[in-house]
């Protein structure tokens, strides 16, 4: 398929995205204009402020963006999942170019036409509209197009807070290592921010034009037009903004369930699993997938989101910061006490399956050399290749030490890859031994077999959803989708489903419903 | 006109004026009076004072001790845009907004008074032709479409256009060529005689400020020298006084003669 044909088979959902991205970088240029540049006026009047506001300024821009949504989503009003929380990302990002720019444009303003402004009697008021403002407005421009950019591009991280726009193709693209995807994303995401360069670069000429050659209409009037429509255009676009982000609110009452995922293919079927089911009941369900990094958790307790899928190795070690242990039962039974104890939220019964490291060789060298456990394949280990995913080569619990718990010496430095690359390359005899993940969908297609971690090396990350305590309480048809769920989902069943996704690039919720079928789950 | 000058238009009373910036005083002492309808030409070195000494008059600067009096109310009192509405000032450097077109800058103070359009329009044509500018020609351009003389030119309609009772004019005349200088000093003379209007005027031209003044008062440090009729200027046995005239019979010899 060409990267056209993909596009025009996909277009309603970019076309979505485009306009998602587009409001959410126009909403908060707007709202950082609203702010920056009467902040940028007070600071000319009072000097001292200057220091301190601008460093502050430059400070927020340096925050990362994911600490930042983290930080954003308990708030009350301007938090929450969703465009809201984006938009208040995107401002504080936007903020700096726009007061710095208005500060330099009106301080440059040249001191004998402001005299002489003050020497005709012209009010403050006078002053700043008709002569600081008008003079200073390209380099003002120049800082609304600078911040416009800034935007443009970190609005594409907006996805990982579930506010949309062409982040969600990005951070799929890079995902499903599919690299039409991450094009649809990121070459309207560059044009959008060239145009927009392009498009304020005309107006900031025409500004500075004006200065010096007879227009139409005088300056300010223009100004006032200028002003005047961009404000409807983006009343507009706020409002449609402000009607999808409006749905952010926590979930209170007892017939709606806000269902959360993380940003990868495995987190969001499990989601959908449960979404599905619960619809099924009669439940509202709102879906708040493909979060980023930790949110969903922070999204948890800020009781933006009622249920997510987790993996108790990740609550254990990055939630609750325990050193790693290899017991599974005394892992999930340590979550289930401290989450319940910290943060009111209950762990389900696991789901029958685990998402850990898997370390793979080739199916038919597995059956003729009658290997089962990974002590076992360590003796041939020294004719072997290995090769390993970067993220497996520098962890502690990677490599390092995972060979000196089974004292394994390859023929070879470990090859280091990327982790998508390394099952071809044992389907194709390139290496011996990878490190794979245990539910990756092309386990089963490239016929590889994953030899057990007979000495426990691996710590648990069994799959289990985490629910809010409230939520659990209050919507029964919740306690029983969890417990037809339980121990329910095998590693095969798993691999499948990843696989219909990644490879056969199929929608998480048909295959879900085809899943619910085979299962008998789709009746009551 | 020379009967009221117990109702002076301006009067200074023992002014000092220094900038925070640097220690010696700007202005010293200085008291002097300005009569309704006269001109007084302030002549004096680079430095001296005359711009300071105007400013202090339309209170874009505060007297640090004495009192600056215009229309017999210390400048201290005067609601400073009022006051700045009803003094017409051409700024040295010229000032001009770069944004606005020849007409827009003529016609600020007008415009700020809320003039009405047609009332605007007609001023504009008659300040740009009183000072030799062709409105068709001239109206619509911007600053930096103009030369320096013509731009100073726009600086001085500026300043006349709401007709204010008083008239602060540094330099105004700097940049011209000697004929069209001639030609604006005779305008500004007909001007405020016809128009009685009271101006404190700028100059560093020995031969303008005996042409215009009603009086000259000479400067040097912040203080007056002399204050003299344009007669008794010429009679004067001060030596800067001298000096000054000195140049006029150096750099022609034939000048003698136009002076009053
Ligand atoms: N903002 C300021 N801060 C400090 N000193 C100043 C400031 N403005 C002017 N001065 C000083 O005040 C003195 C008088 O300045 P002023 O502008 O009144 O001189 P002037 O007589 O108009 O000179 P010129 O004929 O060159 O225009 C000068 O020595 C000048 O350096
Ligand atoms: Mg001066």
């Amino acid at each position: 398929m060409s990267f056209f044909s993909f596009l025009k088979q996909n277009w309603p959902e970019l076309s979505t995205l485009l306009r998602q991205h587009l409001s959410l970088v126009l909403i908060s240029t707007f709202v950082a204009v609203a702010i920056g540049i009467p902040t940028g006026i007070l600071l000319t009047r009072k000097k001292s402020l200057r220091g301190p506001v601008l460093g502050l300024a430059n400070i927020m821009q340096t925050i990362p963006s994911l600490a930042l949504f983290g930080f954003l989503i308990p708030l009350p009003f301007i938090g929450g999942i969703g465009a809201r929380t984006a938009i208040v990302a995107l401002v504080v990002y936007a903020l700096l170019p726009i007061i710095r720019n208005t500060v330099t444009g009106i301080v440059g303003v040249d001191p004998n036409v402001r005299e002489a402004a003050v020497a005709m009697g012209m009010t403050g008021r006078q002053i700043l509209w008709q002569v600081e403002l008008p003079l200073a407005m390209p380099v003002i421009i120049t800082g609304v197009r600078v911040a416009m950019v800034i935007a443009i591009g970190v609005a594409t991280i907006a996805a990982a807070v579930g506010a949309g726009g062409l982040g969600v193709y990005i951070f799929r693209g890079l995902r499903q290592y599919d690299n039409k995807l991450l094009l649809a994303g990121a070459v309207p995401a560059a044009l959008m921010a060239l145009s927009a360069d392009f498009g304020l670069g005309l107006l900031e000429k025409h500004f500075s034009f004006a200065g010096r050659r007879k227009t139409g209409a005088g300056p300010r009037v223009k100004l006032i037009t200028l002003g005047g429509v961009a404000i409807i255009a983006l009343a507009l676009l706020f409002y449609s903004g402000w009607r999808n982000s409006r749905s952010a609110d926590p979930a209170a009452n007892n017939d709606h369930v806000v269902v959360g995922s993380k940003d990868f293919t495995e987190s969001v079927i499990l989601a959908e699993i449960v979404a599905q089911m619960l619809e099924a009941r009669g439940v509202t369900v709102e879906r708040k997938y493909e979060l980023g990094g930790n949110l969903p958790h922070d999204a948890m307790l800020a009781s933006r989101l009622d249920l997510y899928p987790e993996y108790t190795g990740t609550s254990y070690t990055a939630i609750l910061h325990h050193q790693p242990i290899t017991d599974p039962r005394a892992v999930y039974e340590q979550v289930k006490a401290e989450y319940a104890q910290k943060f009111g939220v209950a762990v389900s019964e696991p789901l029958g399956f685990e998402n850990t490291f898997a370390i793979l060789i080739r199916g038919a060298e597995a059956r003729r050399l009658k290997l089962k456990t990974i002590s076992e394949a360590a003796r041939y280990a020294s004719n072997w290749r290995a090769g390993f995913g970067q993220d497996f080569m520098s962890r502690a619990d990677g490599y390092p030490g995972f060979s000196k718990a089974y004292g394994l010496k390859f023929a070879d430095q470990p090859r280091e890859m990327d982790l998508s690359l390394t099952y071809i390359a044992l389907s194709s005899g390139q290496v011996d031994l990878i490190a794979g993940n245990s539910t990756e969908g092309r386990i089963a297609a490239l016929d590889l077999f994953q030899l057990e971690d007979d000495r426990h090396y691996f710590p648990p990350y069994e799959a289990v959803y985490l629910v809010r305590q409230d939520t659990l309480s209050g919507v029964a048809q919740l306690r029983e989708v969890l417990a037809k769920l339980a121990h329910a989902i095998s590693t095969e069943e798993m691999r499948q489903l990843n696989y219909e996704v990644d490879a056969n690039k199929r929608s998480q919720a048909e295959v879900v419903r085809e899943w619910m079928k085979r299962k008998g789950f789709d009746g009551l | 006109m020379n009967d009221s000058t117990d109702n002076p238009l301006v009067a200074f009373r023992d002014v000092s004026f220094s900038h925070a910036s640097a220690a010696a005083p700007i202005i010293s002492h200085l008291t002097f009076l300005v009569a309704p309808g006269e001109t007084l030409v302030l002549l004096g070195q680079s430095g001296c004072g005359k711009t300071t000494t105007l400013k202090l008059i339309n209170r874009l600067l505060l007297p640090d001790a004495g009192e600056v009096i215009v229309e017999g109310k210390p400048t201290t009192e005067w609601d400073p845009i009022r006051l700045r509405r009803r003094t017409g000032y051409v700024i040295q450097e010229g000032g001009l907004f770069p944004h606005f077109s020849v007409a827009e800058n003529v016609a600020l103070v007008p415009a700020l008074e809320g003039w009405e359009q047609a009332r605007i329009r007609r001023r504009v044509d008659e300040l740009l032709s009183l000072v030799g500018l062709e409105p068709r020609d001239f109206a619509d351009r911007y600053p930096a479409e103009l030369s320096g003389g013509q731009r100073q030119r726009i600086g001085v309609a500026r300043a006349l256009a709401a007709d204010p009772p008083l008239l602060l004019l540094d330099e105004p005349f700097g940049a011209l060529d000697p004929l069209t200088r001639a030609s604006l000093q005779r305008e500004f003379a007909t001007l405020s005689k016809s128009l009685n209007k009271t101006a404190v005027f700028v100059t560093h031209d020995v031969r303008e400020a005996l042409l215009l003044g009603s009086r000259i008062g000479l400067m040097q440090a912040g203080n007056l020298l002399l204050l003299e009729t344009p007669e008794n200027f010429l009679k004067a046995k001060n030596e800067q006084a001298m000096a000054y005239l000195e140049t006029l019979r150096v750099s022609a010899g034939s000048i003698q003669e136009d002076a009053p």
